[in-house]
């Protein structure tokens, strides 16, 4: 018993005593270990850094290790320190192999990211085999919230319903859609289908005159053929479903073409009217943020992030950082990294700071987030300068309306937890 | 005339103009790939950094100036990477030039990444160059009539330069001979140089040229390479001509697709590429290669 005392109390034979210890119980239970070594809190982003959504990926990354850096700047949550593995997603088969990897070989705590609706699919997939969670930030296919939700993932973009139905209070305010005739350009894959889906069902609702949708391929860049065949059809509206560059390209061109008919779309990003500039950006536009939204959370933010990168805040970068900053709130709020008490404190009656004038909430049955969109178009002042050539609406929906306006209800888009 | 035959028109007229700027980027391709025997993946980088120059040096020199000197700078860049890498590749194993050259495609665009961003980078056409001309229903603006008068220029320039100087004979022999060619007395060190160059100074021009009407960002190399392959394959190599026609061609064939059913106009290049290989495989006016056989 002496010995006992005596061997315990020797300050190396009690490290090593330790060590072994904890390194048994390492080997027998490493979950169990792991969690409660306080070690980082590992986030596994994964969003496309290549190809024609890289743009956005790029700004995903910027919001995701900001995020990062001010939660361990602000000592880190349970103690613990987050840590962001960021990889570029490239397709749907390369976002499942490596979210794969970061669940089973790193461990990750979550899965954050993604833009293209198809490498979505793919990594909710694998988080909902791993049992682990995914917030996804930029997929905006209906599917994913309806027939294809999935328990663990959540959703900080808006569906592709929400845009439309944004861009279409826009319309219908201007007299753009009764007994008007319209046409449609869609990127050609599930995300614009999607779209065009959609923005097909608004305007036949709401006594709009189909005329054509032409399916562009994602990898086309010049675009005079549609534009001369816009020309030829002197339709009333011309709708884009276009993604990425896509969008970019063509919104120039059709200024080059110095086409007069009114043009709107139901996708548009910030990086695409940056990259269209000032004598190319043209249309009206629905948008989820910019970095001129009138909310003191969003003037805060929009410097933070100009000090931080030296550039302006884009809209795929609210997303990621956001996802990041609900994640460490969830996990402080419920002391736990456990999935279940996450989810269900986001499903709970639980609203966040989402750099707008009101709070947005996830909705529990489809883990949709609600929250205020806008609308943007060409400034009309002629001297304004590269930041502001642009101008972001008022929210939509109004004030005094419900968030849930935008998105569609229960009935429009089934969604059923396994 | 029938309004859907003046559409047609429109659009094989458009595919023609089309054609012009293939071919600008495909004539640099071919004249390396004939001479040298390399086929150089990192071309659409270069016309890439053409495109990256003229947005970067509008600022400082002005537009005027800066669309001068950026397809020259990007042609000394392909002199040097000639004098420095090409020339080790010439007697070697094709693979070799062959994983070269993709490899500085890949350093090339993440360099590009790197110090720009993956952002496309707005750049618009310059204010004298805005505007339509419009002759009856016929209708295109200004700045792409101005592209095709320099895509043409080029084009003149180049096949000037081949068939009717001292310097083209030379190329024309090396092409057909190198070993008598080095027989005679004559280094082919310097002409190799010099083509390069030309060669990847048209990829530069191109990018210039296109920058401010497709996005300039990083990837933008590659969407136009495959593009330019296919081009070349259906010419056939080293046949001037032959890249002219398939150029066109693939112009026309694309607008046509673009306008009749959108979703094959990527496509339509392959399976025209597909066709023109399983009637005749040395391309439309190829020739026979012995080095190559």
């Amino acid at each position: 018993m002496t010995d006992e005392k005596n061997s315990a109390s020797s300050p190396r034979r009690r490290l090593l005593l330790q060590g072994s210890a904890a390194f048994a119980a390492g080997l027998a239970v490493p979950g169990f270990a792991r969690a409660q070594d306080g070690g980082p809190i590992r986030i596994g982003h994964l969003t496309p850094r290549t190809g024609f959504l890289g743009p956005m990926g790029e700004y995903a990354v910027l919001g995701a290790t900001m995020a990062v850096e001010e939660v361990n700047a602000a000592g880190g949550v349970l103690g613990r320190k987050f840590e962001l593995l960021t990889e570029d997603s490239v397709n749907p088969q390369t976002a499942s192999t490596k979210a794969q990897r970061m669940v089973e070989r790193d461990k990750v705590d979550a899965l954050v990211g993604e833009i293209s609706s198809a490498s979505g699919l793919a990594i909710a997939q694998v988080a909902a085999r791993a049992k682990t969670l995914f917030l996804q930030t930029g997929c905006n296919s209906d599917e994913l919230r309806g027939k294809n939700c999935s328990r663990y993932m959540f959703h900080l973009e808006a569906c592709n319903t929400m845009y439309v139905r944004t861009i279409g209070q826009a319309l219908l305010r201007d007299g753009m859609v009764k007994g008007k005739r319209w046409m449609a350009f869609t990127a050609d894959y599930a995300f614009g289908h999607d779209l065009f889906k959609q923005t097909k069902k608004f305007m036949d609702e709401n006594g709009a005159v189909f005329v054509s949708n032409d399916m562009l391929p994602t990898d086309a860049t010049e675009f005079s053929a549609s534009l001369l065949k816009i020309r030829q059809q002197k339709p009333d509206l011309v709708m884009s479903n276009l993604a990425g560059n896509q969008t970019t390209n063509f919104t120039k061109q059709y200024n080059e073409f110095n086409i007069d008919i009114p043009f709107a779309g139901a996708d548009m990003n910030m990086t695409s009217i940056w990259g269209a500039g000032k004598n190319g950006f043209s249309g009206v536009w629905p948008i989820i943020w910019t970095h001129q939204v009138q909310a003191p959370s969003a003037k805060e933010f929009v410097a933070r992030f100009q000090k931080r990168w030296k550039k302006l805040p884009e809209n795929q970068a609210v997303n990621d950082y956001l996802a990041i900053k609900i994640l460490a709130e969830a996990m402080a709020r419920t002391k736990s990294v456990e999935v279940d008490k996450i989810i269900a404190f986001l499903e709970g009656d639980n609203s966040f700071d989402v750099l707008r004038g009101r709070p947005g909430y996830f909705r529990p049955w489809d883990h949709q987030m609600v929250y205020e969109m806008y609308t943007v178009q060409p400034s009309e002042d002629k001297n304004a300068g590269k930041d502001d050539f642009m101008v972001t609406s008022k929210p939509v929906p109004a004030a005094d309306q419900s968030l849930e306006v935008l998105a569609p209800t229960q009935e429009e888009n089934m969604c059923k937890f396994a | 005339m029938p309004t859907e035959l003046i559409f047609i028109i429109q659009q094989v007229a458009n595919g023609l103009l089309l054609g012009f700027y293939y071919l600008l980027i495909a004539l640099g391709l071919s004249i390396i790939f004939s001479l040298g025997g390399i086929v150089n993946l990192a071309h659409g980088a270069f016309y890439a950094i053409g495109a990256y120059l003229i947005v970067f040096l509008s600022d400082s020199l002005g537009y005027g100036l800066a669309f001068v000197v950026s397809p020259v700078a990007v042609g000394v860049l392909g002199m040097l990477v000639e004098r420095f890498f090409f020339r080790r590749f010439y007697r070697a194993d094709p693979t070799l030039s062959l994983l070269f050259t993709f490899a500085l495609s890949m350093v090339i665009e993440q360099a590009l990444r790197m110090i720009f961003g993956a952002s496309p980078l707005s750049f618009s056409i310059p204010e004298f160059a805005h505007g339509q001309v419009i002759v009856g229903d016929f209708f295109y603006p200004v700045y792409r009539i101005g592209m095709l008068f320099v895509a043409i220029a080029a084009v003149v320039g180049t096949w000037l330069l081949l068939n009717r100087t001292a310097f083209g004979k030379i190329v024309k022999a090396g092409i057909n001979d190198p070993d008598m060619v080095r027989a005679m007395g004559i280094s082919l060190n310097p002409v190799m140089t010099a083509v390069c160059g030309l060669g990847i100074g048209l990829a530069g021009l191109s990018g210039v040229l296109l920058a401010p009407i497709t996005g300039v960002q990083p990837a933008m190399g590659q969407e136009i390479l495959t593009a330019a392959f296919v081009v070349v394959v259906i010419g056939g190599l080293g046949s001037f001509w032959g890249v002219v026609v398939a150029a066109m061609l693939v112009g026309v064939i694309r607008g046509l697709t673009s306008y009749f059913y959108p979703p094959a106009s990527e496509a339509s290049l392959y399976l025209l590429m597909l066709l023109i290989l399983v009637l005749r495989p040395r391309g439309l006016l190829g020739e026979k290669f012995e080095r190559l056989e």
